[in-house]
């Protein structure tokens, strides 16, 4: 679970997050949209803390963020799986290797590592990639694998920052299949996208960020242009609203 | 922990050989390095020690005694000089034996003394002194002493080559210090530039939830291989260059300074422990000090 109490957080220039509170579940699939420069990243570095608040709390799996020491990031990062939009595998090792590298900061032992590996690859659809370098592989490919060094330590939240925006529309496609099922199995997953066509059809929970304030949380259709939701008591009437509004239907 | 020991060497050799140019670039840079100091070391150290021979060839007195100065009272005047201190042999010198000697040294013009009617030459005591910046002291005494004519030492020679030894000594400080610096400082950018280059690896490390140290291990371990590997390089090197040198020049330096070469063995089993420990505290100190700005985050 991942959640945000009046989380602002700004920079120099421009502000990145207002007074933000949201609430993911466990086993939520939440689109992250928003324009380019609305507080998407600042999001999601917060969560990694990556960068620090300046105000409120962020929770993440009952563990406060906010007050974590230097030591503990390392440990609470193992506990989110990220995938990046440019895939960011480790161009020395292979496929099999840059998997086992999650499991090896984590010091688990080598037959676990011979063990897992290969089933997460099979999983992915990559086995027979399993000694190939990133640079001999196509994009999609390289994303699985970066999918699968998410995955293989079992995180409960999963982060993927636009994975579909280097690929071609089958292979997003593709990636959101795994994305899906991943999810199925109960893991949380933060999708930060611009993909429209995807979020429409995936039918699944949208929150929207403009100019660091949510302006928009519900499920359905891509948008960012919509009523503007600050706080929890905010939603529930929104929550409820929308409810009636679909009995209505 | 053994098993973390396993991890960190076989990713530094891993990154060693899949880093090629780079680790080959920054094994150029310590040896570059190690070698110039290396070289300038064995100067240094031959100069020295050329410098404290020459010193020892005029680090005695002579203290010329009248003619009317009786054997009693010469044998009393050596055994009272023998007390003192800071002398380490004292003898006595005919004007005969002084002849002789002067003669040996004039060499083929030595006949012309032949023809002298009466020996010149006084009787002499010869002090020699233990270290050469006392021998102004000793003279000083010398001269109370009764029945003498006078007291010769080398006082301005002497002057100079304290000067010029103190003065080159402390050149010598000065440059490897220097010398250090520099290389210190050419290491930790070549250093820096591997591992900016890899810049990428260890934000993505860090992504996965890598501590610190555990990035850090494996360069570091690379750091002190590539540290020791050019310390190996450049002690062999040195080492060649000085047996070169020392089968070029080594006898006829012999002649002309009457010192004789450090000795290659003593030389290159010194060298090789201070390069090992410098190559592998440059190679260290380099990859950590590259890699701060890497791990903040």
């Amino acid at each position: 679970m991942i959640k945000f109490t009046h989380v602002t957080k700004s920079y120099k220039s421009n502000i990145g997050l207002d007074d933000v509170c949201i609430t993911i579940n466990k086993g939520d699939f939440v689109f992250l949209v928003g324009p380019s420069g609305a507080g998407k990243s600042t999001f999601i570095k917060l969560i990694l803390k990556e960068i620090d608040a300046e105000k409120g709390t962020i929770r993440v799996n009952e563990r406060e963020v906010t007050k974590l020491s230097n030591r503990q990031i390392s440990d609470h990062r193992r506990n989110i799986g990220i995938v990046f939009q440019d895939f960011r595998l480790l161009p020395n090792k292979t496929v099999f290797e840059n998997v086992a590298f999650a499991m090896e900061i984590t010091h688990q032992s080598k037959r676990a590592i011979r063990r897992q590996v290969p089933q997460v690859l099979s999983l992915m659809g990559i086995s027979s990639k399993s000694d190939k370098y990133p640079d001999e592989l196509s994009a999609g490919e390289q994303q699985r694998v970066a999918i699968a060094r998410a995955i293989i330590n079992k995180p409960t939240v999963l982060i993927a920052d636009e994975p579909t925006g280097n690929l071609d529309p089958d292979t997003a496609w593709e990636i959101m299949r795994l994305l899906d099922m991943i999810n199925q199995r109960g893991t949380t997953i933060l999708m930060v996208t611009h993909a429209k066509d995807i979020v429409d059809k995936m039918k699944k929970r949208v929150v929207a960020i403009d100019k660091g304030q949510i302006v928009r949380d519900d499920y359905g259709t891509y948008g960012y242009t919509d009523t503007c939701i600050r706080s929890p008591e905010d939603k529930a009437i929104f929550n409820k609203a929308e409810g009636l509004a679909r009995e209505d239907d | 922990m053994i098993n973390r020991l396993g991890y960190t060497l076989k990713q530094a050799f891993r990154q060693i050989y899949r880093n090629r140019a780079m680790s080959l670039a920054s094994i150029f840079a310590i040896t570059a390095m190690l070698l110039i100091l290396g070289l300038f070391f064995i100067l240094i150290i031959n100069v020295n020690m050329a410098a404290e021979s020459v010193k020892s060839d005029y680090n005695t007195i002579e203290i010329w005694l009248l003619d009317k100065t009786g054997t009693d009272d010469i044998e009393t005047m050596v055994d009272g000089i023998k007390e003192w201190n800071d002398v380490t042999t004292v003898e006595f010198r005919s004007k005969e034996d002084a002849l002789t000697i002067l003669k040996e040294r004039w060499g083929e013009s030595g006949y012309l003394l032949d023809g002298l009617q009466k020996n010149p030459l006084p009787n002499s005591i010869i002090v020699t002194v233990a270290d050469i910046e006392k021998s102004a002291a000793v003279a000083v005494k010398a001269e109370s002493l009764e029945g003498i004519e006078g007291v010769k030492y080398y006082k301005d020679t002497v002057d100079k080559l304290i000067r010029i030894t103190n003065g080159m000594q402390l050149a010598a400080i000065v440059i490897m210090v220097f010398l250090v610096i520099v290389s210190v400082v050419v290491v930790a950018n070549t250093i820096k530039l591997t591992v900016f280059a890899r810049s990428d690896e260890i934000t993505i490390m860090k992504y996965v939830g890598a501590t610190n140290w555990f990035i850090r291990g494996p360069f570091l371990a690379e750091g002190i291989m590539i540290g020791m590997i050019s310390a190996l390089v450049s002690v062999g090197l040195v080492g060649f260059i000085y047996s070169k040198v020392h089968a070029t020049i080594g006898t006829e330096l012999v002649t002309i300074l009457s010192a004789p070469l450090v000795p290659i063995g003593f030389m290159v089993t010194n060298l090789f422990w201070i390069f090992i420990a410098l190559g592998i505290s440059i190679g260290s100190w380099g990859s950590i000090v590259s890699m701060r700005k890497f791990l903040d985050t």
